[in-house]
């Protein structure tokens, strides 16, 4: 029974994550990014002065509410633990070209469905990457790829990360003449603070409680034949497709998609790469937020990865450019992820 | 085959997920007898016991503070 009552759980939250990712969308955010972690996370650095891309920065309270919703309900449940200490170099390596490669394609895993269900077929040729990238992950995995163990760490390195979340939200509603802000682009495009917060919130709490993880789902389907975690993308992916049939906002085709574009062969490395680093460091952009909710510092050290992943790519324009494609720059970088994670999938083993 | 009922531990403690549930596959996929595995979070927790019941073992939890700290003590007993 308790197989069941999960998988329904899942299916539940991904349902609602769905309709809130769209909601988003109809309060303001960029088209097919209601939400998306890599670009948030872009954003933020963005504001933060970390890289010069002029239209694409801003705080995006959503990543606020993630972290902290998860930080409030693990505090609630018992579940936060302060904990780290599991190779944090290679996971601040891993984060950084899992950014590099979803800002080739432009959308972390949690985008890509949403671009599918809004029929843009770009993201079909990405999943076909992140599903190869994620089986080349599992491939390691299976012989005997390990981060190795974390250790328990005082309450108050857990308490780092969620309280950087409430020093930026201050930054932002009291400070934000000393923040960067997009004039036009899609860091100009956002839906009011309160919603974003409050949605940020609330998928943080369902995906903390539900463990929703988007690389995890195919992950656990290929390792154990395990297919709980997959119900939560699966039905977020059915609602919004739904919603969007019925609202007409469903465009099929590969032209004219918002924040997007068509080189496909970059398309396809950039979410292999994210899908393969994704499974080395145990779990999707989106789920490395909600652990670092919980007091895990490795998971908070691959979201800082992340960061930087973000500030090099604008800075040196390794980023996918929409309605254009990979620039050189940016293809190069995606080589080099990918051969880093693979050099890490085989270097990485831990007897036990 | 031997019908040894010897009991296998895995100490999953310090993992984070999917580490114990591989760990887990690996200790019964060689021993295929009764197993105990020791996990220090919640995910594991869960993710070890959906595994072992869809691999056809009954699981039972207990669950214990060890200097502070909380642990799960998963029983694994091969079904019929």
């Amino acid at each position: 029974m308790k197989i069941r009552r999960d998988k329904i759980m899942l299916a539940i939250a991904g349902s609602l994550v769905g309709i809130i990712a769209l909601a988003l969308t109809w309060l303001g955010n960029p088209g097919n990014m209601g939400f998306c972690i890599a670009c948030f996370v872009r954003d933020i650095a963005g504001s933060l002065g970390l890289h010069q891309a002029k239209v694409v920065q801003y705080i995006r309270p959503e990543i606020i509410g993630l972290v902290l919703g998860s930080f409030l309900i693990s505090s609630v449940s018992g579940e936060f633990k302060a904990r780290g200490g599991s190779a944090f170099m290679t996971r601040m390596i891993i984060g950084f070209f899992v950014m590099v490669g979803a800002l080739a394609f432009l959308g972390c895993p949690l985008r890509m469905v949403i671009r599918l269900a809004g029929g843009d077929l770009n993201a079909l040729i990405a999943f076909a990457g992140f599903a190869a990238g994620t089986g080349v992950g599992v491939l390691f995995l299976n012989i005997g790829f390990s981060l190795g163990r974390y250790h328990r760490q005082s309450k108050g390195e857990g308490l780092v990360f969620p309280s950087i979340q409430i020093l930026l939200f201050v930054l932002l509603v009291a400070f934000p003449s000393i923040l960067a802000f997009s004039a036009k682009g899609p860091g100009s495009m956002h839906a009011p603070i309160v919603a974003s917060l409050a949605a940020g919130l609330v998928v943080g709490i369902l995906a903390q409680r539900t463990r929703l993880c988007m690389v995890g789902g195919l992950r656990d389907t290929t390792l154990f034949g395990d297919w709980t975690l997959l119900c939560g993308a699966v039905f977020m992916f059915v609602v919004m497709l739904a919603v969007n049939l019925i609202t007409g906002n469903f465009k099929l085709g590969f032209s004219g998609q918002p924040v997007a574009h068509s080189d496909h062969l970059w398309n396809f490395l950039g979410m292999m790469l994210v899908g393969l680093g994704s499974v080395l460091a145990g779990g999707c952009p989106l789920r490395q937020l909600i652990l670092s909710g919980e007091g895990d510092s490795d998971a908070a050290v691959t979201v800082v990865g992340m960061f930087i992943g973000a500030a090099v790519s604008h800075n040196l324009g390794l980023s996918g450019v929409s309605g254009s494609g990979v620039p050189a720059a940016g293809r190069v970088a995606v080589v080099i992820g990918l051969l880093v994670c693979m050099v890490l999938g085989v270097a990485r083993k831990e007897k036990n | 085959m031997s019908e040894e009922r010897k009991m296998m531990i895995v100490d999953a403690r310090g993992l984070s997920c999917p580490q114990p549930v591989i760990a887990v596959k690996r200790a019964i996929g060689s021993h295929c007898g009764d197993t105990k595995v020791i996990v220090d979070n919640f995910a594991a927790k869960e993710n070890v016991a959906r595994y072992a019941e869809a691999m056809g073992y009954d699981v039972s939890i207990e669950e214990q503070m060890e200097d502070g700290a909380r642990e799960f003590r998963l029983n694994l007993v091969k079904k019929g």
